[in-house]
């Protein structure tokens, strides 16, 4: 068991390495006639790094909505810390988001603001501190990821790249425990590939984030996964390391082992 | 025709959809407007585009709107002999019908199309997502300011927009007839009744609801792309303009029959 410290200096505490982060139980969710999740079932343990691999329209996008529940499941349950988040609302649903960061594929940056207000803007509503205090923490963060020089520049003006550091910046800027990430590295070349998924490592190892990734990029899956889960047609196909999935002789694996990215 | 009937009654159904959808999102505003978080300063910079951005155009309106009411009467007054009511005539056009429904076309032009288009491409970057997971509930941060701003501003900008459409009309009575200003707006406002101008001004901020409740609603739940969020701010003015139209005739009528016609 690690402690860590958080970008404001606190210490985390340290959690037992058996112990369930992210629990999913039979999780359902259908679109009209399509059956898009089929029975998912898997758990992600402290500090540990675990990632969802799948092909296109495998319904890996659904499954992490539904555990900050921007989708809302049909059936099963979703487990965050000892806490059914599924049948959580109001408040109480807002409490358990706010220990989670999520990084979206895009970046979803807000684009009429600053990459300093993209940040203050959530740390304003959810904490104390005054504006010095504020723009400090907006410094560090944006200095971990290296975009320090970037801070009063328009997402516009950001490279593909730049714009992923800084939508990492403000999904770290609440020091959540857990991140998720949405494809992180589509669309990026591959040094940018190896910064990100390098950003993601060193979230896990020095401020002891667990995190949850859906990818379909072998790269980035072999820089940060401890586990991977294999999703097919709304399942999990497979689970064990990335090592273990690529002499998979599972047909789904093969192929798609073969055509991903390297 | 078996095909035909059914393209009409799948239409028809996805059309009652959308209404119940529009009702439970008007349901949804009505729930928010009380709870907190209370976004003010959000309000009050919505407030500010809504208005002092659409000063100038409004202005204009107002102006062409005097001048040419004033242009086009004269000729068929005079034949009757009764130029003398031309003030009076205008005053009650512009404040009680005309002023009301072209300014609030007009802002639902820019408005509507605007937040329409705001949202819409918000909701496909998932900024919208990104509020949601950062606890920052979207709607009372998107919808409700954008409401309570339009339901502030309209009848300002009305009643602006009367003011100088009464002075292009009294323009034009100087060049045409070199009439005293104190005549003109001694005439122009003998025949008008204070409920008059209250009720026709203050329906302003239920076509301001419109407008916002409407265009937001489109943007909000628009899926799909770029295309779609031109489609939905496009839509949003059509249907903001109609509807406009509809509350109209259901105003004048109960405000007939509260207050009595002329």
């Amino acid at each position: 068991m690690v402690e860590s410290q958080t970008f404001s200096g606190q210490h985390r505490p340290p959690h037992s390495p058996s112990e369930s982060v992210i629990r999913l139980i039979d999780v359902t969710k259908s679109f009209g006639e399509v059956d898009v999740l089929k029975g998912i079932s898997f758990d992600v343990s402290t500090d540990s790094s675990a990632v969802i691999m799948g092909g296109s329209g495998s319904g890996k996008s659904v499954l992490i909505r539904s555990i900050v529940k921007l989708v809302t499941i049909d059936s099963g349950e979703v487990w965050i810390r000892g806490e059914r988040v599924d049948v959580l609302d109001g408040h109480d649903l807002d409490r358990v988001r706010l220990g989670i960061g999520f990084l979206f594929q895009g970046g979803a940056l807000f684009d009429s603001m600053t990459i300093a207000e993209n940040m203050d803007f959530i740390l304003h509503r959810h904490s104390d501190l005054d504006f010095a205090d504020r723009r400090l923490r907006v410094e560090e963060i944006l200095s971990w990821v290296d975009i320090v020089d970037k801070i009063d520049q328009y997402p516009s003006e950001l490279s593909g790249g730049q714009k992923k550091r800084a939508a990492l910046a403000r999904a770290l800027v609440l020091e959540p425990e857990i991140m998720i990430y949405d494809e992180p590295t589509t669309g990026l070349d591959p040094v940018s590939v190896r910064t990100v998924s390098e950003l993601i490592v060193r979230l896990r190892d020095e401020q002891n984030i667990t995190s949850l990734t859906i990818t379909h990029d072998l790269e980035c899956a072999r820089i940060i996964a401890d586990k991977v889960h294999f999703l097919y047609d709304g399942r999990i196909l497979e689970s064990g390391t990335l090592h273990e999935l690529q002499r998979s002789g599972l047909p789904e694996l093969r192929n798609f082992f073969g055509t991903s990215r390297f | 025709m078996p095909g035909k009937s059914f393209i009409e009654s799948s239409i028809l159904v996805e059309g009652l959809g959308r209404i119940g959808d529009l009702a439970l999102f008007v349901v949804e505003f009505f729930k928010k407007f009380w709870r907190r978080p209370f976004e003010w300063r959000e309000t009050f910079i919505q407030m500010d585009e809504a208005g002092s951005k659409s000063f100038i155009l409004v202005s204009v309106t107002g102006l062409a709107i005097g001048i040419v009411l004033s242009m086009q009467s004269r000729g068929t007054l005079a034949r009757f002999g009764a130029e003398a009511v031309l003030p009076s005539m205008l005053a009650l056009s512009v404040f009680k019908e005309i002023g009301p429904v072209i300014t609030s076309l007009v802002l639902a032009g820019r408005l509507g199309a605007g937040i329409g288009a705001e949202i819409g491409s918000m909701r496909v970057t998932e900024q919208i997502d990104a509020l949601e997971v950062a606890a920052l509930r979207p709607f009372n941060y998107l919808v409700v300011t954008r409401v309570i701003a339009c339901v502030v501003v309209f009848p300002i900008l009305t009643i602006w927009t009367d003011m100088i459409a009464l002075t292009g009309g009294y323009l034009e009575s100087v060049l045409a007839s070199d009439m005293d200003y104190r005549i003109f707006f001694n005439s122009a406002f003998s025949d008008l009744r204070f409920s008059d101008l209250i009720v026709d001004t203050l329906k302003t901020s239920v076509f301001g609801f419109i407008v916002a409740i409407v265009s937001c609603f489109l943007g909000y739940n628009v899926r799909g792309g770029t295309r779609e969020v031109g489609q939905a701010a496009m839509a949003a003015v059509v249907l903001s303009a109609l509807l406009i139209f509809l509350a109209d005739v259901v105003i004048v009528r109960i405000s007939i029959t509260m207050f009595g016609g002329v």
